[in-house]
């Protein structure tokens, strides 16, 4: 946001199109009324750097941002608002709702599983241990036998240990608003066994002095492999047994329609939920709220026939047929409001096209004023003494000729809430330091990318309510629906079985290929 | 042209045309074209009613030639040649049977659409055995 106290006669803007016009006046409402408005002049463009972060892109923003950088020009002194606006309000409070503290909730889970294995995996060890220090000397020696299994048991330990961190050790993504049974499941199990191995250990070894130690190895060694054992269920039950496809599930967004098929295996409803999240992130073009409705213009036309107001008193049979008549009548008039549809549909198409021709011829233009400058340029660059540049600076001495039909084309695709001026240039920047075309450049604002594309990275998370009528444990079949609700739309997801394959078999003999030509003879006689 | 049952006798409505065949230099010529066989594709027939019938058909007259005087027309279907079955051979047999050079005179028995809705129309039911 621009200080006004800093308009000394430069700024200037422009009225070239109607929503520009538009934003500006919703905005100059909001803004003090000293703001001069009616200037038109040359169009000079340089580079501020506005204060505001990129905000999380799925919830929804007024266009109440100033994203008129291509077209005034102002001095930067620093940032500063004004007033505050509804739309900044609403701004501000999503900003407190993401930025909640780490809740310690997500961690409990891990944890306790931490924990329990760390005890598992020190058991076996203590078994060793414990007679040892306490009646060395009552303990029959075990030569070769015991060595033997301390060597096993050696090993298995380790392949315990890496197994573990290779599959468990890793930070948790989501958290389920019930319990994950299969893992509840396994942590019980390992919890029981070790504590059922230990109560016999106390009771039989610990008590009476056990004097056998290689009975105590092989104690040991067996709860080694038991935890082995362990492992491979929670290997099958956690990581394998999903990944076999058995349902489709059709996921709908609830306010653009976007949809997608995708294939899973047998989980519970919040698993399958997390899953399909996930690949909500990559997959589903990023919301824009600014897309969604038809223009006012051409619906208000249609709700204006049904307005009848009988201003008798005495309203009487008559009138009431009367006025469900001219429903009727007015029902009947022919409505045009599909034409106007079409031909916006038409100009807004033909619009987008001609902003993106400009959109393009700029940045190509723009990318031919630098190069990259190789090593031995820079040895002989003594008779050239030309100004060398690190990205930063290359981006923003090319950014200047291409900013305004940026700026229009992201207007005029509803994008510009996505695209902050600081991101460009970082954008542009990383395009030149990788030596991408201008074409590359521009793929990422021609078509609505992915919501991971504009994703800022914070631990907080994203917060998705589960909407479901079975509970959320029970596992997928046929006709389950549910779904993901955030704050301004929802995904709905339908769960099909995949059907049944009957696969056949039919040999074709490689010289069963045989062909005649059809005939069609005509002979005079 | 009647459908054909496989099994069953074909009947039809036929005419009787005698050509006298023509000597033009070495040959002996009818003055018409045939068409079909059961060796060919029936679907490319544009004279027949039903296209998957295989008999011969008359494709072309030469007007003026012995068959035109003798009043077979294009379109005719050729179901006997001089007691010879037209109906179930192939093209080649068919042009033999139709060209033996020791034969001066063919006796065609050929059916047409219009014979069939002829003899409906004059009797109102059409004859079967």
């Amino acid at each position: 946001m621009d200080n006004e106290s800093q308009y000394s006669g430069y700024s200037y803007k422009s009225s070239h199109s109607r929503s520009s016009r538009k934003h500006r006046d919703r905005r100059d409402r909001h803004r003090s009324k000293s703001r001069d408005s009616s200037s038109r002049g040359d169009k000079s463009v340089t580079i501020q750097t506005p204060g505001e972060p990129l905000l999380d892109a799925e919830s929804t923003r007024g266009d109440d941002r100033d994203d008129n950088w291509g077209e005034t020009t102002t001095v930067v002194t620093g940032t500063s608002e004004h007033s505050i606006s509804n739309e900044d309000l609403t701004r501000v409070t999503k900003d407190l709702e993401e930025s909640t503290p780490l809740e310690c909730k997500r961690f409990v889970g891990p944890t306790l599983g931490g924990c329990l294995s760390f005890f598992a995996l020190v058991t076996p060890l203590a078994f060793l241990i414990l007679p040892q220090v306490l009646w060395r000397d009552a303990l029959e020696p075990c030569g070769t036998p015991c060595e033997g299994l301390y060597v096993s048991l050696a090993f298995k330990l380790l392949v315990l240990l890496i197994s573990s961190w290779a599959l468990f050790l890793r930070p948790p993504r989501s958290t389920l608003p019930r319990f994950f049974v299969f893992r509840c499941l396994l942590m019980v199990l390992v919890f029981l066994f070790v504590a059922s191995y230990w109560l016999f250990y106390g009771v039989r070894v610990l008590e009476p002095r056990e004097r056998d130690y290689r009975g105590i190895v092989e104690y040991a060694a067996s709860l080694v492999d038991a935890l082995l054992f362990i492992q491979y269920l929670a290997l099958v039950l956690l990581e394998v047994r999903h990944l076999q496809p058995a349902f489709c599930l059709k996921v709908v967004r609830s306010t653009d329609g976007a949809s997608k098929f995708y294939n899973v295996g047998h989980l519970s409803i919040q698993r399958a939920a997390v899953w399909v999240l996930d690949r909500y992130y990559s997959d589903f073009p990023v919301y824009n709220p600014a897309l969604l409705n038809l223009p006012k213009s051409i619906l208000s036309k249609k709700m204006t026939g049904f307005k009848v107001y009988s201003l008798d008193e005495n309203t009487t049979n008559n009138s009431t047929g009367q006025s469900r008549a001219m429903i009727a009548a007015a029902a009947r008039r022919r409505d045009n409001s599909h034409n106007e549809f079409y031909y916006e549909e038409a100009e807004m198409d033909r619009r987008v096209r001609k902003r993106k021709a400009r959109l393009v011829v700029a940045v190509e233009e723009a990318f031919t004023h630098i190069k990259r400058l190789h090593e031995e340029e820079l040895a002989s660059s003594p008779k050239h003494p030309r100004e060398v540049m690190d990205p930063r600076e290359a981006a923003q001495a090319i950014f200047a000729p291409m900013a305004r039909a940026m700026q229009k084309y992201l207007r005029t695709t509803r994008q510009q809430a996505f695209h902050s001026m600081e991101s460009i240039l970082t954008h542009l920047q990383f395009c030149i330091t990788h030596n991408m075309t201008p074409k590359a450049f521009l793929e990422r604002y021609l078509s609505p990318g992915p919501t991971m594309q504009y994703q800022q990275q914070n631990g907080r998370g994203r917060q998705w309510t589960l909407v479901s009528e079975e509970p959320v444990t029970s596992a997928l079949r046929q006709g389950l629906i549910f779904s993901l609700r955030r704050l301004d739309f929802s995904l709905v997801v339908t769960v099909t079985p995949l059907p049944f394959l009957r696969l056949g078999e039919e040999f074709i003999d490689p010289k069963s290929h045989k062909f005649v030509m059809r005939l069609q003879s005509e002979t005079s006689v | 042209m009647s459908t054909y049952t496989p099994g069953q006798p074909v009947t039809a409505v036929v005419q009787r045309i005698e050509i006298h065949k023509l000597r033009q230099g070495d040959n002996l010529i009818l003055g018409f074209s045939i068409g079909g066989g059961i060796d060919q594709d029936p679907g490319q027939n544009p004279f027949s009613g039903d296209k998957t019938d295989k008999g011969i058909y008359v494709t072309r007259i030469t007007p003026g030639g012995p068959a035109h005087e003798a009043g077979l027309r294009m379109g005719d279907k050729i179901m006997q040649v001089n007691g010879w079955d037209m109906t179930m051979v192939t093209h080649d047999q068919a042009r033999k049977t139709l060209t033996k050079k020791n034969e001066d005179t063919v006796r065609l028995l050929v059916t047409r659409k219009s014979l069939e809705d002829a003899v409906k129309n004059s009797m109102g039911s059409y004859p079967r055995q």
